[in-house]
């Protein structure tokens, strides 16, 4: 089992954010604690990228606190986030196709020795990376534009894992990508919390949810609606989360498919 | 992170803690990917591999290069002359450090129409402030290649920051620098410069004594083998995949085979010229600031993604802003050694198939137009085609017009070649 602690590195508290007359979040409070993961869930438009954003720093919010490691925090600039520990993976990956995987693991935090581009140890620091996280790259010096989704999608986890943060967030870093490479994502999901990493992972995928998250946080409406502990929560209870209510198409179809399995 | 494991190979420590892991890391390794073997015959199989893949880098434009040679061989004996060749390589000095500019622009993705005009307000600025100022003409020479780079500067300036098309913004330049060239020469039309001063002897001094070509070629060789070898001996200390030693000499030993045989043509005519020595050494300045520094690395990371740049924290506006600037200047310098060749600036100065020219080298030589991927190098080979074709069909006196056609499809053979192979590495995943 994998241990908890007790002061979640991560806590919203009543966090509220507007965007003119849009109420994007209202009240929402999460918290994540160091090696665990915690994904979060809602349909489109619950607000999910905006507090994802709100922790990134994108968009500062305008009620309610940030704690981090039990201390208030304000977050509002990308930066701030940084500088606390806190690393996010977009959905579009944001790497340069033409440039090999060590250039992109440290693009614009390039070592340098005498001024000059030290590739001898961005290499060597490039491959004990990918190495401690089990990553499958056939070469680090190839560009990225030879990669396949997946390993492109692991190298830019791994780009986040450089700065050591404490707190990395995922967004759909498993669509639209194929069975064997989501199964390698969700390894390294796994290996990230063994190494004591907080994780947020963004997801509407129910079975990689139930795979790796330890909780799943429901946003509906930019509300919550609901924090779940994946090992006793049935993927049903998560779904009526999602869409707010125990009777809609959704419920209907699963108590229709029961009928039929039982006749 | 484990930083603590830098005296081991990483994947010992991993062994010793996690033998599952490093079983998987072991097996990983996709079969269908071709790995590079130890030793020559690996290096063989990769080049095959490649030029099926499509990845010519510079093979097309050497090839090239040598079907010219032996062309006008047989057309003509004195084309690969001592003095002929001598000459070619003075004549595309100065096509050859626009094009050097030109490459940095065109990494970015972007065009700079306006190098031909820059280069010739250049000689203008340069022939007014040394002849009819009366300045020392290394100040003359300075403000000049200055203004150049100042004159980049603003149109990145318009580029970057109001965020106007670079083609457009570089079309007026091509005008406006053009109109300004002409008002600086003023009535006359035509400043002649000393022949024997600064300029002047730009492309006409030759280091005489034949130590000094066989003297640089020594050298060249010789810092080539050192920074090679010291960096396979520090990769080897840093535990990661090193060159073996065979492919280090054989690389050498083509250096040495090119270099001595330039050298030793060259002291078969006037001996190393100054022009030369000067574009070679701006080659390996700017090789060096694109490929092994951080400002390098992020001009190659906006021409891949502009968005992953700016994420990555990179100064999108001021790395655009400087790229132009170099531009700027080198179409400066490039402007200097056109002027030293006619000994004067005039009216027709930048004009012409210069631009055009300037532009086909650096693609010629294997830069992409679409960004992020060419070498200052390949602005060398690029203009070495283009001038020695030029050379080639003045030894036939072949006519202008035809000169121009000819050029014409060189230019257009080369895009389509980099079209196909582009096609080809997509469909080989390594676009």
């Amino acid at each position: 089992m994998v241990h908890v602690s007790a002061t979640p590195v991560l806590a919203l508290r009543g966090v509220s954010k507007r965007f003119g007359a849009v109420q994007a979040l209202t009240d929402v409070e999460l918290e994540v604690h160091a090696g665990e993961v915690v994904a979060l869930v809602g349909d489109n438009g619950a607000g999910k990228s905006t507090l994802v954003k709100t922790i990134a720093g994108v968009h500062p919010i305008d009620e309610g606190a940030i704690e981090w490691d039990g201390k208030t925090v304000q977050i509002n600039k990308p930066n701030d986030a940084q500088q606390l520990g806190i690393a996010t993976v977009y959905q579009d990956l944001a790497l340069c196709d033409n440039i090999d995987v060590v250039g992109n693991l440290f693009l614009g935090r390039e070592l340098t020795r005498r001024g000059v581009l030290d590739e001898v140890e961005m290499e060597r620091r490039a491959r004990e990376l990918l190495t401690t996280l089990s990553i499958r790259i056939p070469s680090v010096r190839i560009p990225i534009a030879s990669l396949s989704g997946g390993q492109r999608q692991t190298v830019a986890i791994a780009r986040s894992m450089l700065g050591d943060p404490k707190l990395v967030i995922l967004d759909e870093p498993t669509a639209a990508l194929g069975v064997e490479q989501t199964a390698q994502v969700l390894d390294l999901i796994e290996r990230l919390r063994e190494r004591g990493h907080a994780v947020i992972l963004i997801s509407h995928n129910m079975a990689d949810v139930k795979a790796v998250a330890d909780k799943v946080a429901v946003l509906r409406l930019g509300r919550n609606n609901g924090v779940f502990e994946v090992k006793t929560t049935s993927q049903e209870e998560i779904i009526s989360a999602i869409t707010g209510a125990t009777d809609n198409a959704v419920t209907r179809r699963a108590a229709r498919a029961n009928g039929e399995d039982s006749q | 992170m484990s930083t603590d494991k830098t005296s081991k190979a990483p994947q010992d420590t991993q062994v010793a803690e996690n033998p599952e892991a490093a079983a998987a890391a072991v097996t990983a390794v996709d079969p269908r990917l071709l790995v590079r073997e130890q030793g020559l015959a690996g290096y063989v199989g990769e080049f095959k591999r490649k030029m099926r893949a499509g990845d010519l880098g510079s093979l097309p434009v050497i090839v090239g290069l040598i079907a010219i040679c032996v062309i006008f061989q047989s057309l003509n004996s004195a084309f690969l002359s001592a003095e002929n060749i001598s000459n070619i390589t003075i004549t595309m000095v100065g096509t050859g450090m626009i094009s050097v500019g030109i490459v940095f622009v065109l990494l970015l993705g972007e065009i700079d129409l306006s190098v031909g005009s820059v280069s010739g307000a250049a000689s203008a600025l340069t022939a007014v402030f040394a002849v009819n100022q009366g300045w020392p003409e290394w100040v003359a020479v300075l403000t000049a290649v200055a203004a150049g780079a100042a004159i980049g500067a603003v149109h990145g300036f318009f580029f970057a920051v109001l965020g106007a098309p670079a083609f457009a913004v570089t079309l007026a330049g091509l005008l406006f620098w053009l109109g300004f060239m002409l008002q600086v020469l003023g009535e006359n039309g035509t400043i002649n410069l000393k022949s024997d001063g600064l300029i002047g002897q730009l492309t006409t001094y030759f280091f005489a004594d034949v130590a000094a070509a066989y003297g640089l070629a020594a050298l060249v060789v010789a810092v080539f083998f050192a920074t090679s070898y010291l960096g396979n001996r520090r990769r080897e200390a840093a535990g990661i995949p090193t060159r073996p030693l065979s492919e280090t000499v054989l690389r050498t030993a083509l250096l040495a085979v090119v270099s001595f045989a330039a050298a030793y043509m060259y002291n078969q005519y006037k001996g190393l010229p100054l022009a030369t020595v000067i574009f070679l050494a701006f080659l390996v300045l700017t090789d060096f600031l694109l490929r092994r520094t951080t400002y390098g690395r992020k001009v190659f990371a906006l021409g891949g993604s502009v968005e992953a740049s700016r994420r990555a924290g990179i100064n999108v506006t001021a790395i655009r802003i400087s790229c132009f600037a170099i531009s700027g200047l080198f179409a400066a310098i490039g402007g200097l050694f056109l002027a030293s060749k006619i000994a004067s600036a005039n009216q027709s100065a930048g004009t012409g198939d210069l631009l055009m020219n300037a532009i086909a080298a650096a693609v010629i030589g294997g830069t992409s137009l679409f960004g992020g991927r060419g070498r200052t190098w390949n602005a060398l080979l690029g203009v070495m085609v283009i001038v020695s074709i030029q050379y080639g069909l003045q030894l036939e006196s072949i006519a202008e017009p035809v000169k121009y056609m000819i050029t014409a499809g060189v230019l257009l053979t080369t895009v389509v070649i980099d079209s196909i192979t582009r096609k080809t590495q997509k469909t080989a995943g390594r676009a």
